[in-house]
């Protein structure tokens, strides 16, 4: 019988603790599936973020480290810098990644590191029960935000692709989204173009991807969907940000 | 080897190097910044790795990376830039990795002052982040202590996976002395097959120090627990100076100041007042037995340091209620006088305060 779907390689069979309607779930597939393709799974190391997916490490099958919150990039940084050989990325959720960790991101990209960061943007803290991100929209009810972000007090939502694409620095820097199957392949081929671009020591890479969160939202994952494409798709644009062959920030902003 | 005349940070670089520690990641502060200065030069010499991090804060955690990967890595600091290393080095200490951290130590608490100090102790031998862990402590009191303490601070990270803290203060630091870069061997290690170095062949590698079970943490705290007993059984180094004697005081100090108190003693000798030191070379483990049998031979004890008092408390431990254990402190950056410390002697040999 041939087979048409299996698990990837790179995947562990460990069932994740992700919540029904989470996008991790496709996103690690994504990855586990990339890497397979590009052969780099006895070569590459994982590094975990504190938040939802600080348990990455149980769910893939290659060598991980469990940074400190925020400090993944450091951690990314001294694996790469000892091991050049090693495919080496990041996953990193939006309060790890774009609050508690802006400065070691921003120095890690400015330096051109060439490690890949997966970027979740859901809007939210997940694992601390739903706490207001630096990526929470305007007006978004959260448990700390409980008459929802009011802009003039906290400011606006951190674009992180937008920040770092201003950086003079080579990089790959993209958004994209995994809320339908379209999107889906899309971020697939961007991802695999980011693992490339590492695995030829190009440049650094990064790639944003916009989640739901429907347990800290409080919708079901259908209402999480169309959440996510009326309010964050217009403000986060699914396009590339920057490319490594153009040395000047594209900056579209 | 002929010696040369080397000022004390780059000394520490250079003796670093020759031990292998080939990849250093480190922020500039004052009074250590020559070390990061030599680096930047030497190490693309020997085909090592020297990178300028954004933080302190970032230097740990890079630390934490490269040693998961397998490396022999090190970073120097002073004390305001330790505070701040203090949350990865829990983690490398967590998730067992080795590393050499050096702290040139400077007079605070706050941003404080870039003069000699001896005020990160507690940091340095209690733990110094969050959680249940040791690091061993190593304190030079010479440029050539510090040299030779490298090699040695390298070979017992590697051995204990844990973190090495070398303890030198502004004044090892910046003093230049004649130095000789001598062969180092150490036993063979065993080999880092521990590391995530990519799972070809093998099962994939965890660094990590997330345990939810409680049982599962706990297995942790006693694993680590019996390693630093370990260390307390084997790595105790000490130096006694004109202990060979009954004694009317012992003194306890180390670094720069224990070289104080070594001219003290000496001009104490000339006035029949009969002083020896216990100079501790390893302040985690500390040599607590030393101490209390020595202090046997002594009327009483005398902690000295550029501190308000933080060894003194150990000393005490280490005494008990044999006898009594005093202090003599400067701070702020003040170096204590051989005349100071003789006289604080004199003044407890004769019953203290009146």
């Amino acid at each position: 019988m041939k087979v048409i779907f299996k698990r990837p390689e790179s995947l562990s069979s460990t069932p994740t603790h992700y919540c029904p309607g989470c996008t991790h779930g496709i996103i690690h597939r994504l990855i586990a599936e990339v890497i397979d393709e590009l052969g780099l799974r006895e070569r590459t190391v994982g590094i975990a973020p504190v938040g939802c997916s600080v348990l990455a490490f149980n769910y893939f099958n290659f060598d991980f480290q469990q940074a400190a919150h925020g400090r993944a990039p450091a951690v990314a940084t001294g694996i790469k810098r000892a091991r050049p050989d090693l495919i080496v990325f990041t996953y990193q959720g939006d309060g790890d990644l774009a609050s508690i960790g802006m400065s070691e991101i921003v120095h890690a990209a400015n330096r051109g590191e060439k490690f890949t960061v997966v970027f979740i943007n859901n809007a939210i803290y997940g694992m601390t029960g739903g706490q207001m991100a630096p990526t929470t929209m305007p007006g978004q009810v959260t448990t700390t935000s409980p008459r929802g972000r009011d802009v003039k007090d906290v400011g606006y939502p951190i674009r992180m692709c937008e920040l770092l694409s201003s950086l003079r620095t080579p990089a790959f820097i993209e958004r994209v989204a995994v809320h339908n199957p379209k999107q889906v392949i899309n971020a697939h081929r961007v991802l695999k173009q980011a693992f490339s671009y590492q695995r030829d020591n190009i440049c650094f890479t990064f790639v944003e991807f916009l989640s739901t969160c429907p347990t800290n939202w409080g919708m079901s994952p259908i209402q999480a969907t169309k959440w996510l494409e009326e309010n964050m798709l217009p403000y986060y644009p699914v396009k590339n940000f920057k490319l490594p062959e153009i040395g000047e920030a594209s900056n579209a902003g | 080897m002929a010696k040369i005349l080397m000022k004390g940070n780059e000394a520490i670089a250079e003796s670093a190097v020759r031990a292998g520690g080939l990849l250093y990641f480190g922020y500039p502060i004052t009074p250590q910044s020559e070390i990061a200065e030599y680096l930047a030069h030497r190490m693309p010499e020997v085909g090592g790795v020297f990178l300028q991090i954004e933080s302190e804060v970032a230097v740990a955690n890079v630390l934490y990376g490269a040693a998961g990967a397998g490396a022999r890595v090190w970073t120097s600091s002073s004390s305001p830039g330790i505070s701040l290393m203090m949350e990865g080095v829990s983690y490398i200490a967590a998730s067992e990795l080795p590393c050499v951290i050096v702290n040139i130590v400077r007079c605070g608490p706050g941003l404080g002052g870039i003069l000699p100090s001896q005020g990160d102790y507690f940091q340095a031998v209690k733990g110094g982040g969050h959680g249940d862990y040791r690091c061993l402590v190593l304190a030079p009191c010479s440029v050539q202590e510090a040299v030779d303490l490298m090699p040695l601070a390298f070979d017992r990270a590697d051995r204990y996976r844990n973190p090495v803290i070398v303890i030198g203060d502004g004044m090892i630091g910046q003093m230049m002395e004649p130095v000789e870069f001598r062969e180092h061997s150490f036993p063979p290690l065993p080999p880092k097959d521990w590391a995530t170095t990519g799972c070809q062949g093998r099962k994939p590698n965890v660094i990590n120090s997330l345990y939810l079970d409680p049982v599962e943490e706990e297995k942790l705290n006693f694993k680590l627990a019996a390693k630093y007993e370990q260390m307390k059984r084997n790595e105790v180094r000490f130096e006694e100076y004109r202990t060979d004697r009954d004694l009317d005081c012992l003194l306890v100090a180390y670094g720069t100041t224990a070289r104080v108190c070594k001219t003290a003693i000496q001009r104490l000798d000339e006035e029949q007042i009969r002083v020896g030191l216990l100079r501790p070379i390893t302040l985690f483990p500390f040599p607590e037995q030393q101490i209390y049998e020595l202090a046997q031979r002594a009327q009483f004890v005398l902690s000295v340091e550029m501190s308000t008092g933080q060894m003194v408390e150990d000393v005490r431990l280490a005494v008990g209620r044999t006898r009594p254990v005093y202090f003599y402190g400067r701070a702020g950056g003040m170096v204590p006088s051989p005349e100071e410390v003789a006289a604080a002697v004199k003044k407890y040999r004769s019953g203290g305060e009146k």
